[in-house]
């Protein structure tokens, strides 16, 4: 018997699921670039911190120099808004709170226990080092992922859950790619983007140890069978969308969520692997498009409660 | 042996373990016994384990904007059988009357004609609805849950201190507080039968359930809850997850037609029983305070229609209010005729001038409380106030007595507590939890124990830096439950083996 979610604890589940992932990225990403840059200090530290600060949405004051450390506290430590780790964490435990009567309590208090270790292990990168911190996120987006897969059946709550996430990495990882762009002004190299993708050693299982620039960028982009690849997001967040709403008719999609969606995915899909580098600078802000529409989309078909309320004439 | 009780001394109140220094209760016996081959480093380390476990379980309550742990004690407070079958009675009993006195009030009001009751005492209450006369229930409950706060006078005496009968809250502490001790200690409870708490969810739901609107067969129940922000709201929460039904906030609430629907990914589902937890004031901005944003326009009406039924029911706040307090024993002679199995604590209403002034005489004396208060919100204690607060507390009593009773100060009982320096006398109440059916009334073995943590401290709302403890009722003996037929086994065969499998290990080649 389908019976329908409460709106607002689809919308709730939704954006857990991109907080979760919003989180798990930008720890990957960070990791990887933190590390680069202590290995390399003759690089342009400036310049690469920026960068990443507006990739991820968090632009900085221009004049002063910046480091790694200001970059760390932007967007790992500071928790006034979802751009930074400990924001998007402490805005999935507040839903979390709010939807605990249909989550799984091991599932709630993943995100309760997370939220309530962060100033721990914050102390601890400041003794060890922000790796600690890092990992330790991962590590619970993880578990959060694994107790969801293990203890949620998989109704619609479930393909809310997925679908955002879903669009969350596609989102992310455009992000990601669109610092190797040629107007860049600091371009990280391409095993880097393979870490902070978690794909390094898929890649090289696949393809080999050489990293040529067209090969990462079809992985990242196209792989059908890597998780975090784009088109796999792409698909996923596609099928929980058809799961939503099949939507039977015989010609064309009525759903507005599904159109953007599945446009980028048979875009990717059939697109020519050589040529994709070129493409680059055209896809990675279509993708971001797309990801914004579809998100509308839902929030318009999906979340509608707390209306204005008027009297009005029925029947 | 140096022994954990060893510097207990009871204070000057009935302590609810020890008869006197040294000399334990019986109902105790185990629970002593349990305790005393461990150390106060054990005993602290296991208080931290419990307070652990609640803070990750998100097992809070939320005062003035954040969020608190409520802070269980890990010394169980234990109550017999026998003094529990009291207890038992006397609660189902108040809670029939209750319900006989609010079917009174908003329909026939035949206790006022007969003159047992002032009306004015009714129609000057803050609580009375008239939006809501008139209006019968479908079958005819209207508190649907109860909390009836008990304390435990200096001669051992169970008395009531007040009735909770619009939304008393406090159950979720009591499940909480269960899972917890069995879990960080369960050697307490191996050599005791202690009543469980957890068929509490299954009982409200059947309540609910049974108070659907006549030809619903199948009813959907919610809960109400004001959102995250509220105090009870980890409540809330558990109540729905353990009864398996929508947690619904005003604003997923749709009203039209005189029905009251909820707002789905799939359009608009029809809603049976709503369980709230948001005060009358708030829960229809329609009839009563219209800048309510929690609250559902239209609920009332579609009660009033008979399609969906409010609990507990609008309007209840006028049987707990502090003044009818006082006339509940006449009540239960009126209504059941019967003598009272719990007294009240011996109350001064404030009516004649008189009166007035021989309690104004006595105020250092006496505990005053505000007659539509909750929460302890507003109780002067008189030998612990000071002399700034009796004068403020003379200013407003003068300018209107019909807001206030007077009570004599009752020295609440004790039960050993985990201090800093080890085990020492708290105060504590009880707030046993009764769930009307419509066919009878069911009383949740044990309740919530809530003791004052700082020493010689009377008010123990959680509010008020009070805590918990876990409550155990012992069965009069160990309960035979019947026997059910042994499960039947498969006959172990010898190819019963569990698979394995994978490659050999590679040969060694040199």
């Amino acid at each position: 018997m389908t019976t329908g979610l409460l709106s607002r604890i689809a919308e709730t589940l939704f954006w857990i699921g991109r907080y979760v992932e919003r989180a798990d990225d930008t720890a990957r990403i960070l990791d990887v670039h933190v590390h680069r840059m202590l290995e390399e200090p003759s690089g342009d530290e400036d310049a690469g911190c920026r960068a990443l600060l507006a990739i991820l949405g968090v632009p900085a004051a221009p004049g002063e120099r910046i480091d790694i450390g200001t970059v760390l506290a932007g967007l790992a430590f500071a928790d006034d808004g979802p751009s930074s780790i400990a924001g998007a964490l402490q805005a999935a435990r507040t839903g979390g709170r709010s939807v605990r009567e249909v989550v799984s309590t091991e599932m709630w208090e993943c995100l309760n226990v997370t939220w309530h270790e962060l100033p721990d292990r914050r102390r601890a990168a400041g003794r060890l080092g922000p790796h600690m911190f890092l990992r330790y996120v991962r590590e619970r987006a993880a578990l959060f992922s694994g107790l969801a897969d293990a203890t949620m059946s998989r109704d619609e709550g479930w393909h809310f859950l997925v679908l955002g996430r879903s669009l969350e990495r596609i989102d992310m990882t455009a992000r990601l790619l669109s610092l190797r762009m040629p107007s860049a002004s600091y371009a990280p190299d391409w095993s880097m983007l393979l870490r902070a993708s978690g794909a390094d050693e898929s890649y090289i299982r696949t393809h080999g140890g050489t990293g040529d620039p067209a090969q990462v960028a079809a992985f990242l982009m196209l792989d059908r069978l890597f998780p975090r690849s784009v088109l796999h997001a792409l698909t996923l967040a596609e099928d929980c969308l058809a799961a939503l709403d099949p939507d039977p008719s015989r010609a064309g999609f009525t759903d507005a969520a599904r159109r953007p969606i599945g446009r980028m995915r048979t875009r990717l899909e059939y697109t020519d692997t050589t040529l994709l580098l070129g493409q680059l600078p055209e896809l990675l802000p279509a993708l971001q498009r797309a990801c914004v529409e579809a998100s509308a989309a839902v929030t318009e078909k999906y979340f509608q409660y707390a209306l204005p309320v008027a009297w009005a004439q029925e029947g | 042996m140096a022994d954990l009780f060893d510097d207990y001394l009871p204070a000057a109140a009935w302590d609810e373990m020890f008869e006197r220094a040294g000399v334990p209760r019986s109902a105790y016996g185990p629970v002593l016994a349990a305790l005393q081959p461990l150390d106060k480093g054990e005993l602290r380390f296991r208080a931290d384990q419990l307070a652990r476990v609640f803070t990750d379980r998100g097992v809070t309550f939320d005062y003035a904007g954040e969020e608190r742990p409520f802070p269980l004690d890990l010394l169980p407070r234990v109550i017999d059988a026998a003094e529990w079958a009291v207890i038992d009675q006397g609660v189902r009993q108040r809670v029939r009357t209750l319900e006989a006195f609010l079917a009174d009030v908003y329909g026939p009001a035949e206790i006022f004609r007969d003159g047992l009751v002032p009306w004015r005492l009714v129609c000057s209450s803050a609580h009375f609805h008239r939006q809501v006369a008139g209006l019968t229930p479908p079958n005819g409950v209207r508190a649907h849950v109860s909390g009836i706060d008990l304390i435990r006078d200096e001669d051992g005496r169970f008395r009531v201190l007040e009735d909770n009968v619009r939304t008393p809250s406090g159950v979720s502490y009591v499940m909480e507080n269960r899972l917890a001790m069995t879990r960080t200690f369960p050697s307490l409870f191996a050599e005791q039968h202690v009543h469980p708490v957890d068929e509490y969810p299954a009982r409200l739901l059947h309540a609910l359930r049974a108070a659907a609107p006549a030809g619903v067969d199948d009813p959907v129940v919610a809960v109400l809850t004001p959102g995250v922000g509220n105090a009870a709201y980890f409540e809330h929460t558990l109540l729905a997850r353990l009864m398996g039904v929508e947690l619904v906030e005003g604003r997923d609430l749709l009203c039209a037609g005189n029905r009251v629907y909820i707002q789905t990914t799939q359009g608009r589902r029809p809603v049976h029983v709503i369980y709230r937890r948001i005060d009358d004031g708030y829960l229809d901005p329609l009839h009563f305070n219209a800048g309510s944003v929690i609250g559902c326009p239209g609920i009332v009406n579609a009660a009033r229609a008979g399609n969906v039924t409010i609990a507990n029911a609008v309007g209840n706040g006028v049987a707990d209010d502090k003044l009818i307090y006082t006339y509940v024993p006449e009540m239960i002679r009126y209504y059941l005729g019967e003598e009272p199995v719990l007294a009240n604590v011996e109350s001064h209403r404030l009516e004649s001038p008189d009166v007035v002034e021989w309690v104004l005489d006595r105020l250092g004396d006496l505990v005053l409380k505000p007659v539509d208060g909750s929460g302890g919100k507003g109780i002067v204690i008189g030998p612990h106030a000071s002399d700034r607060d009796l004068a403020e507390l003379r200013i407003k009593v003068e300018a209107d007595p019909r807001a206030w009773i007077a009570q004599r100060p009752v020295a609440l009982s004790t039960v050993p507590t985990l201090t800093e320096n080890g085990p020492a006398p708290r105060h504590v109440d009880l707030r046993p939890f009764a769930v009307n059916d419509g066919e009878d009334v069911w009383v949740l073995p044990g309740g919530l124990t809530r003791v004052a943590l700082p020493e010689g401290e009377l008010v123990v709302n959680s509010s008020q830096g009070g805590g918990s403890k876990d409550t155990w009722v012992l069965a009069a003996e160990r309960v035979r439950e019947p026997q059910a037929p042994p499960i039947p086994m498969p006959r172990v065969t010898p190819d019963a083996t569990v698979p394995e499998g994978g490659p050999a290990e590679g040969a060694q080649q040199q």
